[in-house]
Protein backbone atom coordinates (compact mmCIF):
# COMPACT_ATOMS: atom_id res chain seq x y z
CA UNK A 1 0.00 0.00 0.00
CA UNK A 2 1.32 3.44 -0.95
CA UNK A 3 -0.20 6.51 0.69
CA UNK A 4 0.42 9.82 -1.05
CA UNK A 5 -0.61 12.81 1.04
CA UNK A 6 -0.94 16.43 -0.11
CA UNK A 7 1.78 15.95 -2.75
CA UNK A 8 2.79 19.02 -4.74
CA UNK A 9 5.61 19.11 -7.29
CA UNK A 10 6.76 22.34 -8.91
CA UNK A 11 9.27 22.93 -11.68
CA UNK A 12 9.89 26.67 -11.51
CA UNK A 13 6.50 28.22 -12.15
CA UNK A 14 4.90 25.01 -13.39
CA UNK A 15 2.98 22.93 -10.89
CA UNK A 16 2.99 19.46 -12.39
CA UNK A 17 1.44 17.68 -9.39
CA UNK A 18 -1.01 19.79 -7.42
CA UNK A 19 -1.95 18.77 -3.88
CA UNK A 20 -2.67 15.13 -4.68
CA UNK A 21 -3.84 12.79 -1.95
CA UNK A 22 -4.21 9.22 -3.08
CA UNK A 23 -3.82 5.68 -1.73
CA UNK A 24 -2.74 2.82 -3.95
CA UNK A 25 -4.35 -0.14 -2.17
CA UNK A 26 -2.09 -2.93 -3.51
CA UNK A 27 -2.33 -5.64 -6.13
CA UNK A 28 -2.06 -4.15 -9.60
CA UNK A 29 -3.04 -0.47 -9.76
CA UNK A 30 -3.41 1.63 -12.87
CA UNK A 31 -2.37 5.26 -13.08
CA UNK A 32 -3.75 6.95 -16.15
CA UNK A 33 -4.32 10.42 -17.51
CA UNK A 34 -3.65 12.52 -20.60
CA UNK A 35 -0.11 13.62 -21.49
CA UNK A 36 1.32 16.05 -18.95
CA UNK A 37 -1.05 14.87 -16.22
CA UNK A 38 1.85 14.21 -13.83
CA UNK A 39 2.01 10.41 -13.95
CA UNK A 40 5.71 10.10 -14.70
CA UNK A 41 6.42 12.97 -12.30
CA UNK A 42 4.72 10.97 -9.57
CA UNK A 43 6.92 7.98 -10.50
CA UNK A 44 9.99 10.22 -10.39
CA UNK A 45 9.03 11.42 -6.91
CA UNK A 46 8.57 7.82 -5.80
CA UNK A 47 12.00 6.90 -7.26
CA UNK A 48 13.65 9.93 -5.66
CA UNK A 49 14.65 11.66 -8.92
CA UNK A 50 12.38 14.61 -8.21
CA UNK A 51 12.06 16.29 -4.84
CA UNK A 52 8.48 17.35 -4.10
CA UNK A 53 7.61 20.88 -3.03
CA UNK A 54 5.33 19.53 -0.32
CA UNK A 55 3.71 16.29 0.80
CA UNK A 56 4.35 12.91 2.35
CA UNK A 57 4.61 9.44 0.86
CA UNK A 58 4.31 6.34 3.03
CA UNK A 59 4.86 2.93 1.47
CA UNK A 60 4.03 -0.09 3.61
CA UNK A 61 4.46 2.11 6.67
CA UNK A 62 7.90 3.50 5.67
CA UNK A 63 8.59 7.13 4.87
CA UNK A 64 9.76 6.83 1.27
CA UNK A 65 10.90 10.45 0.85
CA UNK A 66 13.44 10.10 3.67
CA UNK A 67 15.43 7.44 1.74
CA UNK A 68 18.19 8.33 -0.77
CA UNK A 69 17.30 7.41 -4.38
CA UNK A 70 19.59 4.39 -4.74
CA UNK A 71 18.52 3.02 -1.32
CA UNK A 72 14.88 2.80 -2.42
CA UNK A 73 15.68 -0.14 -4.71
CA UNK A 74 17.15 -1.93 -1.69
CA UNK A 75 13.96 -1.17 0.21
CA UNK A 76 12.04 -2.90 -2.55
CA UNK A 77 11.02 -0.17 -5.01
CA UNK A 78 11.61 -1.00 -8.67
CA UNK A 79 10.71 0.80 -11.84
CA UNK A 80 10.88 0.69 -15.59
CA UNK A 81 11.23 3.73 -17.83
CA UNK A 82 9.09 5.25 -20.53
CA UNK A 83 12.07 4.97 -22.87
CA UNK A 84 13.21 1.44 -22.16
CA UNK A 85 16.50 1.27 -20.27
CA UNK A 86 17.67 -2.35 -20.39
CA UNK A 87 21.47 -2.28 -20.45
CA UNK A 88 22.59 -2.98 -24.01
CA UNK A 89 26.16 -3.96 -23.23
CA UNK A 90 25.13 -6.78 -20.89
CA UNK A 91 23.37 -10.10 -21.41
CA UNK A 92 19.80 -10.55 -20.20
CA UNK A 93 21.16 -12.59 -17.29
CA UNK A 94 23.68 -9.91 -16.29
CA UNK A 95 20.99 -7.22 -16.62
CA UNK A 96 18.82 -8.97 -14.07
CA UNK A 97 21.79 -9.98 -11.91
CA UNK A 98 22.93 -6.34 -11.76
CA UNK A 99 19.66 -5.43 -10.06
CA UNK A 100 19.66 -8.49 -7.82
CA UNK A 101 23.16 -7.96 -6.45
CA UNK A 102 22.51 -4.30 -5.60
CA UNK A 103 19.22 -4.97 -3.85
CA UNK A 104 19.91 -8.20 -1.96
CA UNK A 105 22.70 -9.09 0.42
CA UNK A 106 22.34 -12.84 -0.02
CA UNK A 107 24.66 -14.47 -2.53
CA UNK A 108 23.24 -17.97 -2.16
CA UNK A 109 20.56 -18.82 -4.68
CA UNK A 110 21.20 -15.79 -6.84
CA UNK A 111 21.42 -17.80 -10.05
CA UNK A 112 18.05 -19.42 -9.33
CA UNK A 113 16.49 -16.05 -8.44
CA UNK A 114 17.78 -14.44 -11.64
CA UNK A 115 16.66 -17.33 -13.83
CA UNK A 116 13.25 -17.33 -12.12
CA UNK A 117 12.74 -13.68 -13.00
CA UNK A 118 13.84 -14.29 -16.59
CA UNK A 119 11.54 -17.31 -16.79
CA UNK A 120 8.62 -15.34 -15.37
CA UNK A 121 8.71 -12.88 -18.26
CA UNK A 122 9.28 -15.71 -20.77
CA UNK A 123 12.81 -14.85 -21.93
CA UNK A 124 14.40 -18.16 -20.89
CA UNK A 125 15.54 -18.95 -24.44
CA UNK A 126 17.52 -15.69 -24.78
CA UNK A 127 18.78 -15.53 -21.18
CA UNK A 128 22.42 -15.31 -22.27
CA UNK A 129 21.99 -13.11 -25.34
CA UNK A 130 23.23 -9.53 -25.29
CA UNK A 131 20.34 -7.09 -24.82
CA UNK A 132 21.65 -5.07 -27.79
CA UNK A 133 20.61 -7.96 -30.07
CA UNK A 134 17.03 -8.22 -28.79
CA UNK A 135 13.76 -6.89 -30.22
CA UNK A 136 11.96 -3.92 -28.60
CA UNK A 137 9.40 -6.29 -27.07
CA UNK A 138 12.10 -8.47 -25.53
CA UNK A 139 13.90 -5.41 -24.15
CA UNK A 140 10.70 -4.28 -22.45
CA UNK A 141 10.44 -7.72 -20.88
CA UNK A 142 14.08 -7.53 -19.72
CA UNK A 143 13.13 -4.36 -17.87
CA UNK A 144 10.18 -6.12 -16.28
CA UNK A 145 12.46 -9.02 -15.27
CA UNK A 146 14.80 -6.45 -13.67
CA UNK A 147 11.78 -5.16 -11.80
CA UNK A 148 10.67 -8.47 -10.36
CA UNK A 149 13.96 -10.18 -9.44
CA UNK A 150 14.65 -10.77 -5.75
CA UNK A 151 12.13 -9.40 -3.27
CA UNK A 152 10.53 -6.25 -4.68
CA UNK A 153 7.65 -4.65 -2.75
CA UNK A 154 6.52 -2.11 -5.34
CA UNK A 155 7.05 -2.36 -9.10
CA UNK A 156 6.42 0.84 -11.07
CA UNK A 157 5.86 0.23 -14.78
CA UNK A 158 6.04 3.36 -16.92
CA UNK A 159 4.26 2.65 -20.21
CA UNK A 160 5.68 -0.85 -20.73
CA UNK A 161 3.39 -1.31 -23.72
CA UNK A 162 4.47 1.85 -25.57
CA UNK A 163 5.27 1.11 -29.18
CA UNK A 164 4.30 -2.56 -29.02
CA UNK A 165 1.78 -4.14 -31.42
CA UNK A 166 -1.39 -5.56 -29.88
CA UNK A 167 -0.41 -9.23 -30.04
CA UNK A 168 2.75 -8.51 -28.06
CA UNK A 169 0.88 -6.42 -25.49
CA UNK A 170 -1.19 -9.48 -24.60
CA UNK A 171 1.83 -11.42 -23.40
CA UNK A 172 3.01 -8.35 -21.47
CA UNK A 173 -0.39 -8.13 -19.80
CA UNK A 174 -0.23 -11.78 -18.81
CA UNK A 175 3.20 -11.20 -17.25
CA UNK A 176 2.08 -8.09 -15.35
CA UNK A 177 -0.95 -9.91 -13.93
CA UNK A 178 1.24 -12.60 -12.39
CA UNK A 179 3.48 -10.13 -10.49
CA UNK A 180 1.26 -9.53 -7.42
CA UNK A 181 0.61 -13.23 -6.85
CA UNK A 182 3.85 -14.88 -7.95
CA UNK A 183 6.32 -12.19 -6.88
CA UNK A 184 4.34 -10.75 -3.99
CA UNK A 185 4.88 -7.15 -5.06
CA UNK A 186 2.27 -4.52 -5.81
CA UNK A 187 2.30 -3.02 -9.29
CA UNK A 188 1.59 0.54 -10.35
CA UNK A 189 1.07 0.70 -14.10
CA UNK A 190 1.21 3.94 -16.07
CA UNK A 191 -0.22 3.19 -19.50
CA UNK A 192 -2.06 4.82 -22.36
CA UNK A 193 -3.27 1.51 -23.71
CA UNK A 194 -6.62 1.21 -21.90
CA UNK A 195 -7.06 -2.45 -22.82
CA UNK A 196 -3.83 -3.24 -20.98
CA UNK A 197 -4.97 -1.27 -17.93
CA UNK A 198 -8.36 -3.00 -17.98
CA UNK A 199 -6.76 -6.42 -18.34
CA UNK A 200 -4.20 -5.95 -15.56
CA UNK A 201 -5.53 -3.53 -12.96
CA UNK A 202 -8.43 -4.04 -10.59
CA UNK A 203 -7.98 -0.49 -9.27
CA UNK A 204 -7.14 2.70 -11.16
CA UNK A 205 -6.43 6.37 -10.43
CA UNK A 206 -6.76 9.15 -12.98
CA UNK A 207 -4.65 12.32 -12.99
CA UNK A 208 -5.40 15.35 -15.10
CA UNK A 209 -3.32 18.54 -15.10
CA UNK A 210 -1.65 17.46 -11.87
CA UNK A 211 -4.96 16.94 -10.04
CA UNK A 212 -6.54 13.69 -8.94
CA UNK A 213 -9.64 13.28 -11.09
CA UNK A 214 -10.94 9.93 -9.98
CA UNK A 215 -9.82 6.76 -8.20
CA UNK A 216 -11.45 3.41 -7.53
CA UNK A 217 -12.22 0.06 -9.16
CA UNK A 218 -11.06 0.22 -12.77
CA UNK A 219 -14.47 -0.46 -14.33
CA UNK A 220 -16.15 2.32 -12.29
CA UNK A 221 -13.35 4.80 -12.99
CA UNK A 222 -13.49 4.25 -16.73
CA UNK A 223 -17.27 4.96 -16.67
CA UNK A 224 -16.81 8.16 -14.66
CA UNK A 225 -18.11 11.07 -16.81
CA UNK A 226 -15.28 13.34 -15.57
CA UNK A 227 -12.72 10.82 -16.80
CA UNK A 228 -14.44 10.45 -20.15
CA UNK A 229 -14.44 14.21 -20.50
CA UNK A 230 -10.73 14.47 -19.76
CA UNK A 231 -9.88 11.66 -22.15
CA UNK A 232 -12.28 12.14 -25.00
CA UNK A 233 -12.63 15.91 -24.73
CA UNK A 234 -16.43 15.86 -24.54
CA UNK A 235 -16.45 19.61 -24.04
CA UNK A 236 -15.39 19.92 -27.66
CA UNK A 237 -18.02 17.49 -28.82
CA UNK A 238 -20.89 19.32 -27.22
CA UNK B 1 -9.14 -12.61 -10.25
CA UNK B 2 -10.52 -15.83 -11.68
CA UNK B 3 -10.13 -14.58 -15.25
CA UNK B 4 -6.36 -14.46 -14.90
CA UNK B 5 -4.52 -16.28 -17.63
CA UNK B 6 -1.46 -18.20 -16.62
CA UNK B 7 1.75 -16.50 -17.68
CA UNK B 8 4.38 -18.63 -19.38
CA UNK B 9 5.73 -21.04 -16.76
CA UNK B 10 8.94 -20.12 -15.00
CA UNK B 11 10.93 -22.85 -16.67
CA UNK B 12 14.29 -22.16 -15.07
CA UNK B 13 15.52 -25.72 -15.43
CA UNK B 14 15.33 -25.52 -19.23
CA UNK B 15 17.80 -22.64 -19.41
CA UNK B 16 21.33 -23.78 -20.17
CA UNK B 17 23.79 -21.70 -18.18
CA UNK B 18 26.99 -21.24 -20.20
CA UNK B 19 30.02 -22.24 -18.20
CA UNK B 20 32.64 -19.68 -17.31
CA UNK B 21 35.16 -22.36 -18.32
CA UNK B 22 33.53 -23.38 -21.58
CA UNK B 23 35.06 -23.80 -25.02
CA UNK B 24 35.04 -20.07 -25.82
CA UNK B 25 36.84 -19.23 -22.61
CA UNK B 26 39.39 -21.97 -23.28
CA UNK B 27 40.16 -20.62 -26.77
CA UNK B 28 40.46 -17.11 -25.37
CA UNK B 29 42.85 -18.28 -22.65
CA UNK B 30 44.92 -20.17 -25.23
CA UNK B 31 45.25 -17.04 -27.40
CA UNK B 32 46.37 -15.00 -24.40
CA UNK B 33 48.99 -17.61 -23.45
CA UNK B 34 50.36 -17.76 -27.01
CA UNK B 35 50.59 -13.97 -27.26
CA UNK B 36 52.32 -13.79 -23.87
CA UNK B 37 54.85 -16.49 -24.76
CA UNK B 38 55.65 -14.70 -28.02
CA UNK B 39 55.93 -11.34 -26.24
CA UNK B 40 58.01 -12.77 -23.38
CA UNK B 41 60.47 -14.99 -25.20
CA UNK B 42 60.22 -14.81 -28.99
CA UNK B 43 60.13 -11.03 -29.40
CA UNK B 44 63.24 -10.23 -27.29
CA UNK B 45 65.18 -13.00 -29.06
CA UNK B 46 64.43 -11.49 -32.46
CA UNK B 47 65.08 -7.83 -31.77
CA UNK B 48 67.73 -5.46 -30.46
CA UNK B 49 67.88 -3.59 -27.15
CA UNK B 50 66.50 -0.53 -28.90
CA UNK B 51 63.26 -2.32 -29.85
CA UNK B 52 63.00 -4.10 -26.51
CA UNK B 53 63.05 -0.67 -24.84
CA UNK B 54 60.27 0.49 -27.15
CA UNK B 55 58.22 -2.58 -26.34
CA UNK B 56 58.77 -1.88 -22.64
CA UNK B 57 57.33 1.60 -23.22
CA UNK B 58 54.41 -0.02 -25.05
CA UNK B 59 53.71 -2.39 -22.14
CA UNK B 60 53.78 0.52 -19.68
CA UNK B 61 51.60 2.76 -21.85
CA UNK B 62 49.19 -0.13 -22.49
CA UNK B 63 48.31 -0.02 -18.77
CA UNK B 64 47.51 3.70 -18.93
CA UNK B 65 45.59 3.19 -22.17
CA UNK B 66 43.57 0.29 -20.73
CA UNK B 67 42.69 2.39 -17.68
CA UNK B 68 41.62 5.35 -19.85
CA UNK B 69 39.73 3.10 -22.25
CA UNK B 70 37.95 1.38 -19.36
CA UNK B 71 36.76 4.73 -17.99
CA UNK B 72 35.56 5.83 -21.44
CA UNK B 73 34.19 2.60 -22.87
CA UNK B 74 32.82 0.88 -19.79
CA UNK B 75 31.82 3.67 -17.43
CA UNK B 76 31.27 6.49 -19.91
CA UNK B 77 33.75 8.93 -18.34
CA UNK B 78 36.02 10.98 -20.61
CA UNK B 79 39.24 11.39 -18.63
CA UNK B 80 41.87 13.56 -20.31
CA UNK B 81 44.15 13.87 -17.28
CA UNK B 82 45.60 10.37 -17.07
CA UNK B 83 49.06 11.48 -18.17
CA UNK B 84 49.15 13.85 -15.20
CA UNK B 85 48.43 10.97 -12.83
CA UNK B 86 51.01 8.89 -14.71
CA UNK B 87 53.55 11.58 -13.76
CA UNK B 88 52.38 11.47 -10.15
CA UNK B 89 53.05 7.71 -10.08
CA UNK B 90 56.54 8.22 -11.52
CA UNK B 91 57.39 11.03 -9.10
CA UNK B 92 56.18 9.12 -6.02
CA UNK B 93 58.11 6.00 -7.06
CA UNK B 94 61.35 7.94 -7.56
CA UNK B 95 61.00 9.85 -4.31
CA UNK B 96 60.34 6.66 -2.33
CA UNK B 97 62.90 4.72 -4.36
CA UNK B 98 65.67 7.09 -3.27
CA UNK B 99 64.38 7.53 0.29
CA UNK B 100 63.86 3.85 1.12
CA UNK B 101 65.19 0.45 0.13
CA UNK B 102 61.73 -1.02 -0.33
CA UNK B 103 61.53 -3.80 -2.90
CA UNK B 104 60.25 -2.66 -6.31
CA UNK B 105 56.84 -4.39 -6.11
CA UNK B 106 56.16 -2.50 -2.87
CA UNK B 107 57.16 0.77 -4.59
CA UNK B 108 54.75 -0.01 -7.44
CA UNK B 109 51.86 -0.75 -5.08
CA UNK B 110 52.49 2.31 -2.89
CA UNK B 111 52.83 4.57 -5.95
CA UNK B 112 49.58 3.10 -7.31
CA UNK B 113 47.80 3.64 -4.00
CA UNK B 114 48.98 7.25 -3.58
CA UNK B 115 48.04 8.01 -7.20
CA UNK B 116 44.62 6.46 -6.56
CA UNK B 117 44.11 8.73 -3.53
CA UNK B 118 45.13 11.81 -5.53
CA UNK B 119 42.93 10.65 -8.43
CA UNK B 120 39.93 10.27 -6.12
CA UNK B 121 40.53 13.70 -4.53
CA UNK B 122 40.48 15.13 -8.05
CA UNK B 123 37.52 12.96 -9.00
CA UNK B 124 35.32 13.98 -6.06
CA UNK B 125 34.55 17.41 -7.53
CA UNK B 126 35.19 16.50 -11.19
CA UNK B 127 32.76 13.56 -11.31
CA UNK B 128 29.85 15.93 -10.78
CA UNK B 129 30.47 16.93 -14.39
CA UNK B 130 29.70 14.97 -17.53
CA UNK B 131 31.07 14.55 -21.04
CA UNK B 132 32.85 17.56 -22.44
CA UNK B 133 33.01 19.37 -19.10
CA UNK B 134 34.64 16.42 -17.36
CA UNK B 135 37.09 16.18 -20.28
CA UNK B 136 37.97 19.87 -19.94
CA UNK B 137 38.39 19.76 -16.17
CA UNK B 138 40.63 16.70 -16.31
CA UNK B 139 42.69 18.24 -19.11
CA UNK B 140 43.16 21.39 -17.01
CA UNK B 141 44.13 19.20 -14.05
CA UNK B 142 46.76 17.54 -16.24
CA UNK B 143 48.10 21.01 -17.10
CA UNK B 144 48.25 21.84 -13.39
CA UNK B 145 50.12 18.59 -12.66
CA UNK B 146 52.60 19.45 -15.41
CA UNK B 147 53.28 22.88 -13.92
CA UNK B 148 53.82 21.39 -10.47
CA UNK B 149 56.03 18.68 -11.96
CA UNK B 150 58.09 21.18 -13.97
CA UNK B 151 58.74 23.20 -10.83
CA UNK B 152 59.42 20.40 -8.34
CA UNK B 153 61.33 18.32 -10.95
CA UNK B 154 61.86 14.60 -10.68
CA UNK B 155 63.93 13.43 -7.68
CA UNK B 156 67.56 12.61 -8.40
CA UNK B 157 68.55 11.24 -5.01
CA UNK B 158 69.00 14.56 -3.20
CA UNK B 159 67.75 15.69 0.22
CA UNK B 160 64.47 17.29 1.29
CA UNK B 161 60.91 16.71 0.12
CA UNK B 162 61.78 17.24 -3.54
CA UNK B 163 64.88 15.09 -3.42
CA UNK B 164 66.59 17.00 -6.23
CA UNK B 165 70.41 17.10 -6.32
CA UNK B 166 71.80 20.59 -6.93
CA UNK B 167 74.90 19.50 -8.83
CA UNK B 168 73.88 17.65 -11.96
CA UNK B 169 77.01 15.52 -11.86
CA UNK B 170 75.85 13.96 -8.56
CA UNK B 171 72.35 13.10 -9.75
CA UNK B 172 71.36 9.47 -9.60
CA UNK B 173 69.15 7.30 -11.75
CA UNK B 174 66.14 5.40 -10.45
CA UNK B 175 67.04 1.85 -9.51
CA UNK B 176 65.50 -1.24 -11.08
CA UNK B 177 64.34 -4.45 -9.38
CA UNK B 178 67.19 -6.87 -8.61
CA UNK B 179 65.72 -9.53 -10.87
CA UNK B 180 65.32 -7.12 -13.78
CA UNK B 181 68.49 -5.03 -14.02
CA UNK B 182 69.00 -5.51 -17.77
CA UNK B 183 66.76 -3.99 -20.44
CA UNK B 184 65.60 -7.47 -21.44
CA UNK B 185 64.86 -8.39 -17.82
CA UNK B 186 63.03 -5.13 -17.22
CA UNK B 187 60.94 -5.66 -20.35
CA UNK B 188 59.72 -9.01 -19.01
CA UNK B 189 59.16 -7.47 -15.58
CA UNK B 190 57.03 -4.67 -17.08
CA UNK B 191 55.12 -7.23 -19.12
CA UNK B 192 54.27 -9.26 -16.01
CA UNK B 193 53.08 -6.17 -14.16
CA UNK B 194 51.00 -5.15 -17.21
CA UNK B 195 49.39 -8.60 -17.33
CA UNK B 196 48.54 -8.33 -13.62
CA UNK B 197 47.01 -4.87 -14.17
CA UNK B 198 44.94 -6.14 -17.11
CA UNK B 199 43.80 -9.10 -15.00
CA UNK B 200 42.79 -6.71 -12.22
CA UNK B 201 40.73 -4.65 -14.66
CA UNK B 202 39.20 -7.74 -16.28
CA UNK B 203 38.23 -9.15 -12.88
CA UNK B 204 36.35 -5.93 -12.16
CA UNK B 205 34.64 -5.86 -15.55
CA UNK B 206 33.15 -9.36 -15.34
CA UNK B 207 31.84 -8.94 -11.80
CA UNK B 208 29.56 -6.69 -9.76
CA UNK B 209 31.40 -3.38 -10.42
CA UNK B 210 31.54 -4.11 -14.16
CA UNK B 211 27.78 -4.60 -14.30
CA UNK B 212 27.23 -1.48 -12.21
CA UNK B 213 29.50 0.51 -14.57
CA UNK B 214 27.60 -0.75 -17.62
CA UNK B 215 24.38 0.46 -15.95
CA UNK B 216 25.88 3.87 -15.21
CA UNK B 217 27.25 4.18 -18.74
CA UNK B 218 23.83 3.60 -20.27
CA UNK B 219 21.72 5.69 -17.88
CA UNK B 220 22.43 7.01 -14.41
CA UNK B 221 18.71 7.14 -13.66
CA UNK B 222 18.28 3.47 -14.51
CA UNK B 223 21.37 2.62 -12.46
CA UNK B 224 19.98 4.47 -9.43
CA UNK B 225 16.62 2.77 -9.88
CA UNK B 226 18.43 -0.57 -9.84
CA UNK B 227 20.01 0.28 -6.49
CA UNK B 228 23.47 1.20 -7.81
CA UNK B 229 25.12 3.86 -5.67
CA UNK B 230 26.38 5.73 -8.72
CA UNK B 231 28.71 8.08 -6.83
CA UNK B 232 30.51 5.19 -5.11
CA UNK B 233 30.85 3.16 -8.28
CA UNK B 234 32.08 6.07 -10.39
CA UNK B 235 34.68 6.89 -7.75
CA UNK B 236 35.62 3.22 -7.63
CA UNK B 237 36.24 3.19 -11.38
CA UNK B 238 38.18 6.43 -11.07
CA UNK B 239 40.28 5.01 -8.21
CA UNK B 240 41.00 1.79 -10.12
CA UNK B 241 42.05 3.69 -13.26
CA UNK B 242 44.24 6.01 -11.15
CA UNK B 243 45.79 3.03 -9.37
CA UNK B 244 46.62 1.33 -12.68
CA UNK B 245 48.03 4.58 -14.07
CA UNK B 246 50.13 5.13 -10.93
CA UNK B 247 51.54 1.61 -11.19
CA UNK B 248 52.40 2.29 -14.84
CA UNK B 249 54.17 5.47 -13.69
CA UNK B 250 56.19 3.37 -11.25
CA UNK B 251 57.27 1.10 -14.11
CA UNK B 252 58.26 4.11 -16.19
CA UNK B 253 60.57 5.34 -13.40
CA UNK B 254 62.69 2.19 -13.54
CA UNK B 255 62.41 2.01 -17.32
CA UNK B 256 63.91 5.40 -18.13
CA UNK B 257 65.87 6.02 -14.91
CA UNK B 258 65.71 9.80 -15.11
CA UNK B 259 62.35 10.80 -16.60
CA UNK B 260 61.80 14.11 -18.32
CA UNK B 261 58.76 16.33 -17.86
CA UNK B 262 58.36 16.26 -21.67
CA UNK B 263 56.86 12.79 -21.27
CA UNK B 264 53.94 14.34 -19.38
CA UNK B 265 52.96 17.34 -21.50
CA UNK B 266 49.29 18.23 -21.88
CA UNK B 267 49.09 17.19 -25.54
CA UNK B 268 50.19 13.69 -24.54
CA UNK B 269 46.71 13.35 -23.00
CA UNK B 270 45.12 14.09 -26.37
CA UNK B 271 47.44 11.65 -28.14
CA UNK B 272 46.63 9.04 -25.50
CA UNK B 273 42.89 9.51 -26.06
CA UNK B 274 43.42 9.27 -29.83
CA UNK B 275 45.27 5.95 -29.61
CA UNK B 276 42.79 4.66 -27.01
CA UNK B 277 39.87 5.33 -29.35
CA UNK B 278 41.82 3.88 -32.30
CA UNK B 279 42.68 0.78 -30.27
CA UNK B 280 39.05 0.39 -29.27
CA UNK B 281 37.41 0.79 -25.89
CA UNK B 282 34.98 -2.13 -25.94
CA UNK B 283 37.67 -4.62 -24.97
CA UNK B 284 40.83 -4.41 -22.87
CA UNK B 285 42.76 -5.59 -25.96
CA UNK B 286 42.31 -2.03 -27.19
CA UNK B 287 44.79 -1.00 -24.49
CA UNK B 288 47.45 -3.28 -25.97
CA UNK B 289 46.90 -1.86 -29.45
CA UNK B 290 46.95 1.68 -28.07
CA UNK B 291 50.23 1.01 -26.25
CA UNK B 292 51.83 -0.31 -29.44
CA UNK B 293 50.47 2.60 -31.51
CA UNK B 294 51.80 5.18 -29.07
CA UNK B 295 55.19 3.67 -28.27
CA UNK B 296 56.25 1.46 -31.18
CA UNK B 297 54.63 2.91 -34.31
CA UNK B 298 56.51 6.27 -34.13
CA UNK B 299 59.82 4.40 -33.91
CA UNK B 300 58.88 2.11 -36.79
CA UNK B 301 58.04 5.12 -38.96
CA UNK B 302 61.29 6.83 -37.98
CA UNK B 303 63.17 3.63 -38.80
CA UNK B 304 61.60 3.68 -42.26
CA UNK B 305 62.73 7.26 -42.74
CA UNK B 306 59.47 9.12 -42.16
CA UNK B 307 59.44 12.34 -40.15
CA UNK B 308 57.96 12.02 -36.65
CA UNK B 309 55.26 14.50 -37.68
CA UNK B 310 53.70 11.68 -39.70
CA UNK B 311 52.72 9.97 -36.46
CA UNK B 312 50.61 12.94 -35.41
CA UNK B 313 48.96 13.06 -38.84
CA UNK B 314 48.32 9.32 -38.66
CA UNK B 315 46.81 9.57 -35.19
CA UNK B 316 44.60 12.46 -36.27
CA UNK B 317 43.29 10.73 -39.38
CA UNK B 318 43.04 7.45 -37.49
CA UNK B 319 40.93 9.04 -34.78
CA UNK B 320 38.64 10.76 -37.29
CA UNK B 321 38.21 7.62 -39.39
CA UNK B 322 37.44 5.65 -36.27
CA UNK B 323 34.81 8.11 -35.06
CA UNK B 324 33.21 8.29 -38.52
CA UNK B 325 33.08 4.51 -38.91
CA UNK B 326 31.70 4.09 -35.40
CA UNK B 327 28.90 6.58 -35.92
CA UNK B 328 28.15 5.04 -39.30
CA UNK B 329 27.93 1.59 -37.72
CA UNK B 330 25.74 2.92 -34.91
CA UNK B 331 23.48 4.51 -37.52
CA UNK B 332 23.29 1.25 -39.42
CA UNK B 333 22.38 -0.62 -36.24
CA UNK B 334 19.71 1.98 -35.51
CA UNK B 335 21.44 3.05 -32.32
CA UNK B 336 21.73 6.74 -31.56
CA UNK B 337 24.12 7.82 -28.88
Amino acid sequence: MIEVEDLTVRFGGVTSVNDVTLTFPGGACGLIGPNGAGKTTLFNVLSGFVRPYAGRITAFGDNLLAMPDYARARWGLRRTFQTEQAIEALTVYDNVLAVYEHTTKERAGRQAAVLDAIGLVGLGDVAFAKVGTLSPRQRRLVEVARGVVGTPRVVLLDEPGAGLPEAETEHLGAVIRTIPEQVGAMVVLVEHDMSLVQACCEWTAVLDFGKLLSAGPTADVLRDPEVLKAYLGQEDLE
Amino acid sequence: MTTMEAAPPADAAAVVVPSRFGRRAAIQAAIIVVILVVAMFVLPALTSTFWVKNFTSAAVLAIVAAATGMLYGRVGLVALGQIGLYGVGTWVTMRLGFATDWPYPVLILVAGAITAVIGVLLGLPALRLHGLYLALVTLMAAAAFLIILANTKFPTGGPGFRGVVIEVANSRQMRRPDIAETDYGYYRYALVVAVLMFALAAAHLVSKPGRAWASIRQSEAAALAAGVNTVTYKLWAWALASFMTGCAGALLAGHVGSPSTFTFTVEQNIILMAVVVMGGVASLWGGVIAGLLAAVLPEVLQDWGFSSNWTLILFGTGLLTNLLITSWQLDKAGIKE
